[in-house]
């Protein structure tokens, strides 16, 4: 553990903690290591943003943490808990308890989230009777109490109609009622703003740091979205190519990022002010999970590589609460 | 504009006024077919002139007439009153049977189509090796070993319906399988059986409904075919197969015997028939709201 993560700690307790989890993905011969040696936590009342482009491996560690991968992926080493509690040795009857009672995940779409042929009072209802064993007219009545909560005007009405009369705003309001029925511990929202239009956007993430103000759940949000981050989150993970470039509280990475990597994301994002000219792309791809480069995953598209990029680089400390993994940062320091 | 977003009018009866019923023809006429039938078959005993059982001698083989509005079989009784009997065995072994295939389609379909794998595999190909053998031949086999029977009939024609069945159902679940939805309902934690007939069932039940419209069609030629055979309805039980197959001996001397089973036979299959495409049509949102 970095020194920058003890300071966070504070002698908190942890609700989600990730240690070194590695995740491959079979593909003929050989396995792709699309999360590689990721840890990362999780405290109480807390936004924790993961931020990457496609493919570096967010989602995966997402349904990691609910034990929902798909076939072809495995947890290849490391370690899940949540509330100290290892997910990563359960039984598939202990995580069905826990899934939706005390982890609950907002998808990436709600238009295709919810199911067509059912009611959505029924729908968002329904970890009532998963979990509470309660009667269907009881869970109604909460998925009404809910839909209240999340603001979607007239309730009662809405909820007896389908997913089709739904917009996509609405759809997500839903989703995120039936997420927080049970007052999960942890929120995993992915990309949950990535479907829906600006103004809708800001309506949803206001809605998840009013959750957070309500009933102190701790959030884990992933996006590909600097702006979401700025705005929502208390601390932040970059992660590129299944791997946690940099760390640290969001005020500290604003101020200075540290990897190239981070540096490059910030550049390439639109600002008010910025001209055209000022928006940069970062050139290269992200590098595939079956051919990951020996060093440095960032190395073949890093500006100010040098010898030493040959070599994984080591989690290194910026500043209080901020460390990166690069290997510029030893050279600062020494 | 869609029946079920229809603003306004809110009760049953008022939103069953607003279905433009005259683009639905086939479910209409279908269902009016199927609607004499089924009556037929739950009103028999109140519609016959007569007993089906009664024998009169003394009338044998009589033209249609006033007494006898379908003539009289070899043995004196009212064709009619046999005819509408016979119906209530059609409709009773194609509900049983239908039901059968159905039921035991679904679940072996969506089974194989959630699982995958060695499960699918396994259920598939036994599936295929009961759809490799012609129907009739099929149920003349399972008959032969069940024993003939009314019950029994409707156990083979059910069992030959199932593969049908359960092809529909897997593919329209692997369909369904690759939506979001069924992956948010693991994220809270419903187990897999909960999401077959929770989440999948409700998805995939509109075809599998048309398809048992047109196996209702099957059904009642089956039965007729095995009861034709001698191998389902046992004389003196009526059933239009074995009302067919002793007409078929007096064709020259009283038609009657034999055109009146085939009619009500014709009846029945373009009615379930019918009624099949017509709820197809009805059922499907993008030919219901078409714009």
């Amino acid at each position: 553990m970095s020194t920058a993560e003890s300071d966070r700690r504070s002698g908190q307790r942890a609700v989600l903690e990730i240690d070194h989890l590695t995740v491959e993905l079979a593909g003929g011969r050989r396995a792709a290591r699309v999360v590689d040696d990721v840890s990362l936590a999780v405290f109480p009342r807390e936004i924790v943003g993961l931020i990457g482009e496609s493919g570096s491996g967010k989602t995966m560690t997402a349904l990691s943490i609910l034990r929902l991968l798909p076939r072809a992926a495995s947890i290849a080493g490391g370690e899940i808990r949540l509330g100290g509690a290892s997910l990563t040795s359960m039984s598939e009857a202990e995580l069905r308890r826990i899934r939706g009672r005390r982890i609950a995940m907002i998808p990436q779409n709600p238009m295709s989230a919810m199911n067509p042929v059912l009611r959505i009072g029924a729908q968002v209802g329904e970890p009532y009777v998963l979990h509470r064993g309660v009667r269907w007219t009881d869970a109604v009545a909460q998925a009404v109490r809910l839909l209240r909560d999340v603001h979607l005007p007239l309730p009662e009405e809405r909820a007896v109609e389908y997913p089709h009369q739904f917009s996509g705003g609405m759809q997500q309001r839903a989703m995120t009622a039936m997420a927080i029925a049970l007052e999960p511990q942890l929120l995993i929202a992915d990309e949950p703003t990535t479907a829906l239009d600006v103004t809708i956007q800001a309506q949803v993430l206001r809605l998840l740091l009013e959750i957070r103000d309500r009933h102190g759940t701790a959030t884990l949000l992933i996006t590909h979205d600097l702006g979401v981050i700025a705005e929502m989150c208390d601390w932040v993970y970059v992660m590129y190519a299944g791997r946690i470039l940099e760390q640290g509280s969001v005020e500290r990475i604003f101020a200075r990022p540290s990897h190239p990597y981070t540096q490059a994301l910030m550049r390439a994002t639109p600002t008010v002010d910025a001209t055209d000219a000022d928006l940069a792309s970062i050139p290269g791809s992200i590098p595939s999970p079956f051919e990951l480069p020996a060093g440095c995953r960032f190395a073949d598209r890093c500006p100010s590589r040098f010898e030493r990029c040959e070599r994984e680089p080591l989690l290194l400390d910026v500043e209080a609460s901020h460390s990166a993994r690069c290997w510029l940062l030893e050279d600062g320091r020494e | 504009m869609s029946i079920h977003a229809a603003a306004g009018p809110r009760s049953p009866g008022e939103r069953l006024a607003q279905i433009p019923w005259k683009r639905y023809r086939l479910l209409v006429i279908g269902g009016a077919l199927v609607g004499i039938v089924v009556l037929a078959a739950a009103f028999a005993d109140v519609i016959s002139p007569s007993s089906p059982y009664e024998i009169d001698v003394t009338n044998r083989l009589q033209p249609p007439s006033r007494t006898h509005w379908l003539g009289t079989d070899e043995f004196g009784r009212d064709v009619l009153s046999r005819a509408v009997h016979a119906a209530r065995i059609s409709v009773k072994v194609a509900v049983v049977a239908v039901s059968v295939g159905l039921t035991g389609g679904t679940l072996i379909g969506i089974t194989a189509g959630y699982f995958g794998g060695v499960v699918d595999l396994v259920l598939m190909r036994s599936m295929e090796l009961l759809f490799s053998f012609p129907a009739i031949l099929l149920a003349i086999v399972l008959m032969a070993v069940l024993g003939t029977s009314v019950l029994n009939a409707m156990v083979a024609i059910g069992i030959i319906f199932i593969p049908g069945f359960s092809r529909l159902a897997r593919a329209a679940t692997q369909e369904v399988l690759r939506q979001q939805y069924i992956e948010a309902a693991h994220t809270i934690g419903m187990s897999d059986r909960r999401i077959l007939l929770g989440e999948i069932l409700p998805n995939v039940i509109t075809p599998l409904l048309v398809e048992a419209m047109a196996a209702f069609a099957y059904a009642v030629l089956l039965e007729s075919s095995l009861s034709f055979l001698g191998l389902g309805a046992q004389p003196p039980e009526p059933s239009w197969g074995n009302m067919l197959n002793t007409g078929r001996g007096f064709m020259d001397q009283a038609p009657w015997l034999g055109v009146v089973p085939g009619l009500a036979m014709f009846i029945a299959v373009l009615g379930f028939n019918l009624l099949g495409d017509g709820l197809r049509d009805f059922l499907d949102p993008h030919l219901r709201d078409g714009a």
